[in-house]
């Protein structure tokens, strides 16, 4: 099928225009960053007049930058792990079989979206500290509360993008395997998850995210061991002045490992993976 | 819901068609037919089996604690009260009367903040999703660099959320920013305007927003993207169809169960989206962008009335499970000729 | 079957150690008991610069007493949310640090220690403490929730050279001088005065204090809201005008919520600035003392009838101990500790801070001009915020009012009695009891 040169204009043009809209404020990031805090302070310019790594040096001591993304790289990763296979599971349920309770459930996980954070927060909270009186465990100010609420943000959307995802997949390849003998288990596994990993690939992406940008939790769930860099980002912004090219330098330092996550994620969206699989 | 269960009727009719193999079968037949046995739908114990994590999660984080901060809403809970909340005083309705009485201050307050919401988060999503499925659909064909380009374009997805809002709030500054340098180069703006103050700020939550959203939109969408088989795309094609028409007959159709989800999903967020107008406008939002969940936060939790607080969260609550399941239900009447 | 079910049996058995493994408690200031946890608000450059400064007292104190004290240093973005939790699961801190004008709202939730003259006795005694500071640690005639720990008020800072340029040969004394010599420092390269337009707090602050000179009260004796009287019009019209009228001020200050006006101030955008102690933050930004003079925040001309002598808020930081920490005694030796003369100039001088107690006031540590102007204001010309649980709805209605008639100002719109009259009125009716 080839592509008109109207095709290919609109194309070029479209994908210029929103790769600008994207560069110019992560330019003016990166500019930031290396400018020292007074030029930061005064009239933009593209670039720095008087470049400097100091920004980049002095972000690991103003605020405890390493221990941050280690905490942050530590709960994102096990949030995004556990939320994603609970997720399959919940929506390999829903969409494959037909229960008592399926709408509930449904318009239940739906509902969660739509209260606004700081409600939930006091609760929790005194449901952690009752369940660390009552069984030891310490769900809050730790990596493993964190962990806990994070999972269960992402679920929602992750079941519901899962279910829809799985959906799509014809009935016929779960018919394929059956005939196989692949019990409902082995299906999953075998025939729908490989099927369906652009899918899983982006509600993993997307539980990773939730968990790595979160601020409400992490600013009251967390003290400075198990902090994470979303929150401990507003460090910079002290009772003296707000550190920019440091805010700028840190945030471009902590992105880098999820930035590098995403390219090398690319080839697994690549298409060809369902056509022809029913045949 | 989502999706129908399209052949599952076949499939039963399969299963329960099946009985007890006669002795003397071999192994694997029996075992096949063990297998369709247990496919029998509704009395088959898996479903509930595999819901169950799903369950108790949502149950203790988010179910529990809303139900408790619905029951907040019913009592006087203020700072007086917040060491002893059994103690609380039992106010009925009085918070939500406070809330929705549009003879007071607060009331009109709320409802303003409410329909600034609503255009805002009809815009934004409107915005993300057509800047995503541009990009989706754009990015559909090989090029040289084209990983390049999508790992550019999740950036933003990818930045903190507070490194990118306080970025936009550096370029949207009145003396220093970027955005009126250009502007004044550009020659457009006649005096500088402001952006995170007045009028303009509405403009300039959205773009933030829109900045900071489509990236999710199009990574949905890119993945969905590839589940469309190419032969229906070169059928079209062949039967005359161009871009926008292969668009409108074959890509979106597809797209609708992925589409559907990420529509109401990203409606209810940006809704919700406390972090962007917090960060952007540095506690209080103007009036002009007061955004329902910072409203709701400077107008009650700020000050600790938590009790005022809840009952604006379940009346916004409400307020979005009707817009949710109208939505639903729309949606859900065109699907099904489909299957 | 049996396959089956022992797969998913097997991938949830799966989750608990996963998250387990995800899991690392951290150290909460256990039970053990000579141990206390301690949270200190950001008061330096940086926490970890906090942190650095506290450590050293903190051994200080384990050699005195042989109590542990775990400091964590909150950011101010977070502390108020950790307070509100910690008073609500009775679980966490045993020390913390306040702003004093929480305290009014950290007495009404009765988690705190309250400091009667008993408890007061403990820690050294009620009157060691500033009078105005202590005053400002909970409502009056009722014990106070906490004690005073650093103290601070507002001066007027301004730049010497930039004065010498434009012939004023010395600071304002009243708001009409300042309004005078404003206009002469304001051309096309600099502005008269810094003004931080967005930032809700301190709007409220100059907002108290210019009521007070007009005569007026934002709360009355019943401790019911009195936002919209002539008085408080009057007070807040005049500091809008700065902006509006008098134009001293640059319009973009009216977005400023991140301290872009000391900047301005340290990168001689602007010749003046109302501040509290920001001599710390100067330095940072390369501007030094001997750059700047510091002269209390001017008076009305002619005050009307009722009109206070007051050009500040009594501001600061105090100390609290939760009703929940299972260590009082230790509790109330570290709070004595930290208000004990040693510390209090250590703590104050590193700081920039002024002593909360009186024993140490004429202590050469705060000798600098900064220092002595502010001590002036705090001794004589400071008021305490209303000591009322609604205090922080004051400050949020009234300081968005504010805000809201900054950005009209800005954009050029007239800011007339009524417009103001209206904003506050409306302020008024949005406050709940």
């Amino acid at each position: 099928m080839r592509e008109t040169t109207a095709e290919r204009y609109a194309r070029r043009v479209v994908l210029s225009l929103l790769a600008l809209f994207v560069l110019v404020p992560l330019f003016a990031m990166v500019s930031s960053a290396v400018k020292p805090l007074r030029d930061v302070q005064g009239r933009f310019t593209w670039l720095p007049t008087h470049p400097t790594v100091a920004a980049f040096v002095d972000m690991w001591t103003t605020v405890p930058l390493g221990r941050y993304l280690m905490n942050s790289l530590v709960v994102s990763t096990c949030a995004a792990i556990v939320s994603v296979a609970v997720a399959i599971f919940a929506a390999f349920a829903v969409s494959r079989y037909r229960f008592r309770g399926r709408t509930l459930f449904s318009v239940t996980v739906l509902s969660t979206q739509m209260f606004p954070g700081i409600l939930f927060l006091l609760p929790l909270f005194l449901i952690y500290v009752n369940l660390a009186n009552a069984t030891g465990i310490q769900l809050y100010a730790s990596r493993l509360g964190l962990v806990i609420t994070y999972l269960t943000s992402s679920l929602p959307f992750s079941i519901w993008m899962l279910v829809g995802y799985l959906g799509a997949i014809p009935r016929g390849l779960d018919e394929a395997a059956q005939v196989d003998g692949a019990g409902p288990m082995r299906t999953l596994f075998r025939v729908i998850l490989p099927t369906a990993l652009p899918g899983v690939l982006a509600v993993a992406v997307y539980a990773f995210m939730t968990a790595w940008g979160e601020v409400l939790f992490a600013s009251v769930m967390t003290d400075q061991a198990s902090r994470t860099v979303a929150v401990g980002l507003q460090g910079y912004s002290t009772q003296f002045l707000v550190y920019w090219n440091q805010v700028m330098a840190a945030s471009l330092v902590v992105s880098i490992p999820v930035t590098a996550g995403f390219l090398f994620l690319q080839r697994y969206f690549i298409a060809g993976l369902t056509a022809g699989a029913v045949k | 819901m989502a999706t129908t269960i399209g052949s599952d009727a076949a499939v039963a009719r399969r299963g329960r068609g099946k009985s007890t193999p006669p002795p003397g079968t071999p192994p694997a037949r029996r075992r096949a037919s063990a297998a369709g046995r247990r496919r029998p739908l509704g009395r088959s114990r898996l479903p509930y089996l595999l819901l169950l994590p799903a369950l108790v999660l949502e149950l203790g984080v988010h179910i529990v604690p809303m139900a408790v901060g619905a029951w907040m809403s019913l009592r006087e809970m203020t700072q007086f009260h917040i060491q002893s909340w059994s103690t609380a005083p039992f106010a009925g309705l009085r918070n939500y009367r406070a809330t929705l009485d549009l003879d007071t201050a607060t009331g009109r307050e709320l409802l303003h903040s409410f329909w600034v919401t609503v255009a805002f988060t009809v815009a934004s999503v409107a915005l993300s999703w057509l800047l995503g499925l541009a990009a989706g659909v754009f990015l559909q064909r090989p090029f040289r660099g084209r990983a390049l380009l999508r790992t550019l374009f999740l950036t933003p997805y990818a930045l903190p959320v507070y490194a990118a809002v306080i970025t936009w709030t550096f370029l949207f500054q009145r003396d220093n920013g970027l955005v009126n340098q250009v502007l004044d180069s550009i020659g457009l703006a006649g005096h500088r305007p402001f952006w995170l103050i007045g009028g303009n700020s509405f403009a300039a939550i959205l773009v933030v927003s829109v900045w900071r959203q489509w990236p999710f939109a199009f990574l949905c969408i890119m993945a969905a993207l590839q589940n469309i088989p190419g032969e229906l795309y070169e059928a079209a094609y062949l039967d005359g169809a161009g871009f926008f028409q292969r668009l409108r007959h074959v890509t979106l159709p597809m797209l609708r169960p992925m589409n559907q989800v990420l529509i109401l999903v990203l409606f209810l967020w940006t809704f919700n989206d406390f972090n962007t107008p917090y960060i952007l406008f540095g506690g209080s939002a103007p009036r002009q962008a007061d955004l329902i969940s910072i409203h709701i936060y400077e107008s009650s939790f700020h000050t600790w009335n938590f009790g005022q607080g809840s009952a604006m969260s379940v009346t916004l609550l409400l307020f979005l499970l009707m817009v949710s399941v109208v939505y639903l239900l729309v949606t859900n009447r065109r699907v099904r000729p489909d299957a | 079957m049996r396959r089956r079910r022992f797969a998913t049996i097997a991938a949830a058995a799966l989750l608990v150690p996963a998250l387990a493994a995800c899991g690392k408690s951290s150290d909460t200031g256990a039970a053990a008991p000579k141990t206390l946890t301690y949270w200190a608000s950001n008061q330096g450059a940086s926490l970890e610069f906090d942190k650095k400064v506290l450590q050293p007292e903190l051994d200080k104190f384990k050699q005195q007493t042989g109590i542990t004290v775990n400091v964590e240093v909150v950011p101010w973005s977070d502390l108020l949310n950790r307070l509100l939790t910690a008073a609500t699961t009775r679980k966490g801190p045993d020390v913390v640090n306040i702003g004093n004008t929480w305290s009014a709202s950290m007495q009404a939730t009765g988690a705190f220690i309250p400091f009667d003259d008993a408890t007061l006795q403990a820690v050294g005694g009620k009157d060691r403490f500033v009078p105005a500071a202590l005053a400002s640690a909970g409502a009056a005639g009722k014990p106070a929730t906490a004690v005073p720990l650093y103290s601070l008020a507002y001066a007027l800072y301004y730049n010497k050279r930039m004065f010498a340029d434009a012939g004023i040969s010395s600071p304002p004394a009243t708001w009409e001088q300042l309004v005078a010599d404003g206009k002469k420092l304001t051309n096309g390269k600099q502005w008269g005065l810094a003004v931080e337009g967005a930032n809700v707090s301190e709007n409220a602050h100059h907002a108290f204090t210019f009521s007070q000179q007009f005569g007026g009260q934002w709360f009355d004796a019943a401790g019911n809201p009195t936002f919209a009287t002539p008085q408080n019009v009057a007070a807040v019209k005049r500091y809008i005008d700065l902006m509006a009228t008098d134009k001293i001020v640059n319009p973009g200050n009216a977005e400023y919520a991140q301290n872009q006006s000391v900047s301005d101030f340290a990168n001689h955008k602007a010749a003046m600035l109302l501040w509290q102690a920001v001599g710390s933050s100067l330095k940072a930004q390369n501007m030094g003392p001997d750059e700047y003079g510091v002269t209390p925040v001017p008076f009305l001309a002619s005050p009307p009838s009722g009109g206070r002598h007051i050009d500040s808020m009594v501001a600061g930081i105090n100390i609290a101990v939760f009703k929940h920490t299972r260590n009082r005694e230790a509790a109330l030796q570290f709070v004595k500790f930290m208000t004990s003369d040693a510390e209090q100039v250590i703590l104050n001088r590193t700081y920039g801070s002024l002593p909360s107690v009186k024993t140490v006031e004429d202590n050469a540590a705060f000798a600098a001009p900064e220092q002595k102007a502010i001590q002036q204001v705090l001794s004589t010309t400071a008021a305490p915020l209303p000591q009322v649980p609604e205090e922080s709805q004051f400050e949020t209605l009234v300081g968005t009012a504010m805000k809201e008639l900054f950005a009209d100002a800005a954009n050029g719109k007239a800011i007339t009695d009524d417009a103001v009259r209206q904003k506050l009125s409306q302020a008024q009716q949005q406050v709940t009891k």
